[in-house]
């Protein structure tokens, strides 16, 4: 357990999460190794099996970021993302998966600090909830 | 001004009653044909039936147990593009819900058709029917509905409803333009008409039913057997969700689970003409099956079982309305129905959003607001 290191997929859209991993990297700030990012053009295009397939084989938590309220840079992408982790933490904690491993937030492009911050915080909190129960069963 | 009135009923004898009004509804100008469930001359069974003649009505049965599939998939090939006339559908309030739906996701249209409801006495699962219903359907019918009008009960000769009807709370139907009422009514005579939409009173007026009245009793009764339901219903949830309150469990729930992906056919609301899990998406590289094997030791064949059903409920739980089909259709008797359901009636409350109650009502993944769900977003 204690050289456990969990896995984290984050699906990040192109035009303010990615772009903020990017500032993170260009700045030379350090963030755990365990966040797998996924670019995708808008979290309004994250369909739930995403989420719920790599819940299923491997990842212990997903991350979907994209731009905050009124900043989509297709005007409302992340409003349709927003509802449908909220169906998705609505269904998925019924068969015991645990609501920290899925997360949404709102990253601008310019927030590379806050980005490096924000993958620190889930690492740890991924690291103290210990691994999925869900990713190491023979049935997926 | 909602049209009440009456069908005329002669001891008891609500079939002849029925195809009575089908022959009437049949000779108004504004109706080309009307679909509804009959008894087919070649066996004991009940299938919808589209009908443009009346001498074609013979088998006109509304109130038998056989429930064979959600009649909204039917009505919605019916009605996705003008026919060039106007259907009157007699339905369950499952399968009008199921339209209402469909509608709503622009499988189907609401212009061309009348929609008419019956208070749902429920109905048995496929192979209880058949048992029961033997050679005659016709007599099996008269002996259900004898039973259930009587207070009597739905149980005969060791069959039951099913789950799903025994835990559906809402076998009213109220989103029909007409309602045809049995709850409250003196049915040995009459049977109640109602128009609920301005669409049922034209309909209604142009038929000239001899008018009524609302039987005082009748609301009691209703609610009466609505609580009851929610009863049986929230009793089924609690069982359902300890059988499946973590993945362990929830794999133990789908075991039997060949993916055959029976339920989603069946399932009257699962309308994509491709369903992601029928194309190549899940079709993986052999070498990746190895691996996933190499990894965990041992993987169920064939994979994606959770999976599919975990995503299923993501796309279909906001509009599932508790027809029961899947269970009906699985081939191994995975009680699914009472995990849908169950997931369906959460996320509908999580959205305060009752699927098949009004095609004014958005899906609640078709809109959304600036500010909303803030609970679900940060650390």
């Amino acid at each position: 357990m204690e050289n456990f290191e969990p896995v984290l997929v984050a699906f990040v859209c192109n035009w303010c999460t990615y772009t903020a991993a990017d500032l993170a990297g260009t700045s030379r700030l350090s963030y755990p190794k365990n966040v797998r990012l996924i670019r995708v053009m808008c979290t309004g295009m994250v369909d739930p099996q995403y989420v719920i397939k790599a819940l299923l084989e491997g990842a212990d938590g997903v991350l979907v970021s994209g731009c905050h309220p009124g900043d989509c840079h297709y005007i409302n992408g992340n409003y349709k993302a927003r509802r449908r982790i909220k169906l998705l933490k609505e269904i998925l904690p019924q068969f015991g998966f645990e609501p920290e491993r899925l997360r949404l937030t709102w990253i601008g492009a310019s927030d590379g600090i806050e980005f490096a911050e924000i993958m620190q915080e889930l690492v740890k909190e991924l690291k103290a909830l210990g691994p999925s129960q869900a990713k190491m069963k023979m049935v997926v | 001004m909602a049209i009440t009135a009456t069908i005329e009923v002669n001891q008891q004898d609500l079939l002849t009653s029925l195809k009575a009004f089908c022959t009437k509804l049949l000779e108004q100008d504004a109706i080309s044909a009307i679909l509804v469930p009959q008894r087919l001359p070649m066996k004991s069974m009940v299938m919808p039936t589209l009908v443009t003649e009346a001498d074609h009505l013979d088998g006109v049965d509304p109130l038998s147990p056989a429930f064979p599939m959600n009649g909204a998939k039917v009505l919605a090939k019916l009605t996705r593009r003008p026919s060039g006339g106007k259907i009157a559908a007699i339905m369950r309030p499952c399968e009008i819900r199921a339209f209402i739906e469909l509608v709503k996701l622009k499988q189907a249209r609401t212009e061309d058709v009348v929609l008419i409801g019956m208070d749902c006495l429920g109905a048995y699962g496929n192979t209880d029917y058949f048992r029961f219903a033997g050679e005659d359907a016709e007599a099996a019918t008269r002996r259900f509905y004898e039973s259930v009008l009587a207070g009597k009960g739905a149980a005969l000769d060791g069959v039951d409803l099913t789950t799903a009807c025994q835990a559906c709370e809402a076998p009213f139907p109220t989103s029909a333009d007409i309602a045809i009422g049995l709850h409250g009514v003196d049915t040995g005579r009459h049977l109640l008409v109602l128009g609920q939409t301005p669409a049922g009173d034209d309909l209604l007026q142009q038929m000239g039913l001899p008018s009524s009245e609302v039987p005082t009793e009748r609301q009691a009764i209703m609610d009466q057997l609505r609580t009851s339901r929610e009863k049986y219903r929230d009793d089924m949830f609690a069982a359902t969700a300890a059988a499946t309150d973590n993945i362990d469990k929830l794999n133990t729930y789908l075991a039997n689970c060949v993916n055959c992906y029976n339920c989603r056919v069946a399932c009257p609301v699962c309308y994509c003409k491709e369903c992601v899990f029928v194309t190549d998406v899940f079709n993986h590289d052999p070498s990746q099956y190895l691996r996933w094997a190499k990894r965990k030791g041992a993987v169920k064949m064939p994979t994606d079982t959770v999976f599919y059903h975990l995503t299923r409920l993501t796309h279909m739980s906001t509009a599932c309305v508790g027809c029961g089909q899947c269970s009906n259709a699985c081939p191994n008797d995975i009680p699914v129905m009472e995990l849908f359901r169950m997931v369906a009636h959460n996320t509908q409350r999580a959205f305060a959003y009752e699927a098949g109650n009004s095609v004014d009502e958005k899906p609640p993944l078709s809109e959304f607001k600036e500010d909303e769900f803030q609970e679900v977003v940060g650390l």
